[in-house]
């Protein structure tokens, strides 16, 4: 819960987090070190003086810095943890599913852990998605187009494997498909980032939501584009927000366009932690205004009620979470009495 | 920079040479994002040069495109040098040093990654958002300026030479929008507006705060970039600091060095 200066509660869904390890230990080669190193330089090029963490604090946290972090010297009332495998890089993985499920399961109610598949491993993906329902009961998956796969160099949305998986998704109500349209690694071209294929796939699979993280960027025009035709497409801010510290008439101007183009139902807020904390992600969101020459250019405004909904109100809606109920039960859970 | 005083002269010509090289993703010059790690004239005038990027991952087609750039730069040396330019910390820096080195074109480097890739279409595509980007900061500029959608899109070339704005993003545009604009058009009359769609049409004063948002959502994908590599570039490695509080060479060619000391041009 965020409580704003003046004095009323937010409810926050923090719709992006992990819980990895970057550790040189679990580095299987010059990859997983290049991997988390790009990782950090994000954290220390957008985060503030007094944000910044030790490199090595960094590559491996403990899941009680992860607790503290996010849910109390963090705002968070739930964090969506998204799963990473990059078994190609690091010996255990980055962040499986199954270490994000052990981090979750101290807390279960403020948790929701995603999945992750690989549609290019065909029927072994199908078996997967089934393993992962009955398993973990997952609600969503990240996926990530831009990732190698023996000789091949990213896939799309719309290729017949990914779209048998999509289908087994929708019958087995794993309803969220969080796609990673971003700053990306190793493409071989940047315009590989293409948001193109989420307009084919959005519009053939209405039952699903499909949240793009990042919103495209460095392709937020497209993604606007495709989000004001589809119903069904959600913008992540992860990334686009740290810019609210470093560059904030530059998030200005981001902000300004989302709210023009797809409104304010369908923006979502995430950290990325741990590249950043949410806490003064919060902070700032809630204490912004965009200029005025760019929301009169515009003809938009970032209103508290608005605010509301990016922080939370729109990913509970996605998620199935009644506010209301979660308030209570999370009032009433031992770690709320342990964060005040 | 000890061999400053002795190869002045050539060093001065070299790094303005690198300054006309682009990241073509950016549209800013390599010189000014860092990525220039050394240039040196050796004793018997061969230019070295070490080359390095915000990360390991940046796409290999943008990295050919820069050192093919930075070749192209060297072949313009008035004393036309031997050189070598090395590529480092990439995950492909051993196939294009070695590529490079033999002169190779991209499709030769990455034949097998590169696939189909035309990189002649992706070099017109970064020309339309550069032209696109500087166009942007210098309508802003004259309308911040105070002048009317009728004058600017009135403009043609003479007036437009002689236009001025205010410190910032306009002025640092007015002469590289110039340069995108003739390179574009290179037939076209001086008389001409010099604020046309890159397809070449005349703007209406009615349709320039229209055209101005499309503007807009280009240089917002390209300033993402710009502002994540240079993040990037700075925590990786550390940038070239002032020696001794006293403005290297480099300083005064990138314009570091406060007004008074700089020489003018």
């Amino acid at each position: 819960m965020y409580r704003t200066p003046e004095g009323k509660d937010i409810f926050i869904v923090d719709g992006h987090t992990h819980f990895w390890d970057g550790s040189p230990e679990n580095q299987k080669n010059i990859h997983g070190k290049q991997f988390i190193e790009c990782f950090y330089a994000y954290h220390t090029g957008l985060s503030p003086k007094d944000q910044l963490w030790e490199k090595s604090k960094f590559e491996k946290y403990s899941a009680d810095d992860l607790y503290r972090d996010l849910f109390i010297d963090g705002p968070d009332d739930v964090a969506i943890v998204q799963s990473t495998y990059l078994k190609d890089f690091y010996k255990n993985g980055f962040n499986t599913i199954e270490r994000n499920a052990e981090v979750a399961k101290r807390y279960p109610e403020r948790f929701i852990v995603n999945g992750a598949f690989d549609p290019r491993d065909g029927e072994k993906a199908l078996e997967y998605i089934h393993f992962l329902k009955e398993t973990y009961d997952v609600k969503g998956v990240k996926m990530y187009t831009a990732e190698w796969n023996g000789a091949s160099k990213g896939w799309k949305l719309t290729d017949p494997d990914a779209y048998k998986c999509f289908e087994l998704c929708d019958k087995l109500g794993i309803k969220n498909i969080h796609v990673h349209k971003g700053p990306t690694i190793i493409p071989l071209s940047k315009d590989a980032f293409d948001v193109h294929d989420v307009d084919y796939a959005a519009t053939d699979f209405q039952n699903l939501n499909w949240i793009i993280e990042h919103c495209g960027l460095p392709r937020l025009d497209d993604f606007c584009w495709i989000a004001t035709q589809e119903t069904n497409v959600y913008g992540g801010l992860a990334v686009a927000l740290p810019f609210i510290h470093a560059r904030p008439r530059y998030f200005g101007e981001v902000i300004a366009e989302l709210l023009f183009w797809i409104g304010p139902e369908k923006i979502l807020f995430g950290s990325d932690y741990a590249i950043w904390t949410p806490r003064w992600l919060v902070e700032k969101f809630w204490a912004y205004q965009i200029p005025e020459d760019i929301a009169a250019e515009r003809g938009v405004q970032l209103t508290d009620e608005i605010k509301e909904k990016i922080l939370g109100l729109n990913a509970a809606r996605l998620y199935n979470i009644d506010v209301e109920a979660k308030k209570k039960a999370l009032a009433s859970s031992p770690f709320s009495i342990a964060a005040e | 920079m000890a061999t400053a005083s002795v190869s002045g002269g050539r060093e001065k010509e070299l790094w303005r040479r690198l300054g006309d090289v682009n990241d073509p993703e950016l549209d800013e010059p390599v010189t000014e994002m860092g990525f220039v790690e050394r240039a040196a004239v050796t004793s018997d005038g061969s230019v070295e040069i070490d080359f390095r990027l915000p990360t390991y991952w940046c796409s290999p087609n943008f990295a050919f495109l820069m050192l093919d750039g930075v070749r192209k730069a060297l072949d313009q040396l008035s004393w036309s040098p031997a050189y070598r330019v090395k590529l480092h910390d990439h995950m492909f820096a051993d196939e294009v040093n070695r590529g490079m080195g033999a002169g190779k074109t991209f499709s030769d480097i990455f034949a097998v990654l590169a696939e189909d890739q035309d990189l002649g279409a992706l070099r017109e595509t970064f020309g339309m958002k550069a032209f696109k980007r500087r166009q942007e900061a210098v309508l802003r500029g004259l309308r911040e300026h105070g002048l009317t959608d009728r004058e600017i899109l009135g403009m043609d070339l003479p007036a437009y030479d002689v236009a001025r704005f205010e410190a910032g993003e306009a002025t640092k545009q007015q002469p590289r929008y110039r340069a995108a604009l003739l390179e574009r058009f290179p037939d076209r009359r001086a008389d001409h507006p010099v604020f046309v769609t890159w397809e070449g049409q005349i703007i209406p004063p009615t349709a320039l705060s229209a055209h101005l948002a499309e503007l807009r959502s280009v240089r917002i994908n390209m300033e993402f970039n710009g502002a994540l590599c240079r993040g990037l570039k700075q925590t990786r490695y550390k940038e070239l600091d002032v020696v001794d509080g006293e403005p290297t060479l480099v300083d005064f060619i990138l314009d570091r060095v406060p007004a008074g000391t700089a020489p003018t041009a």
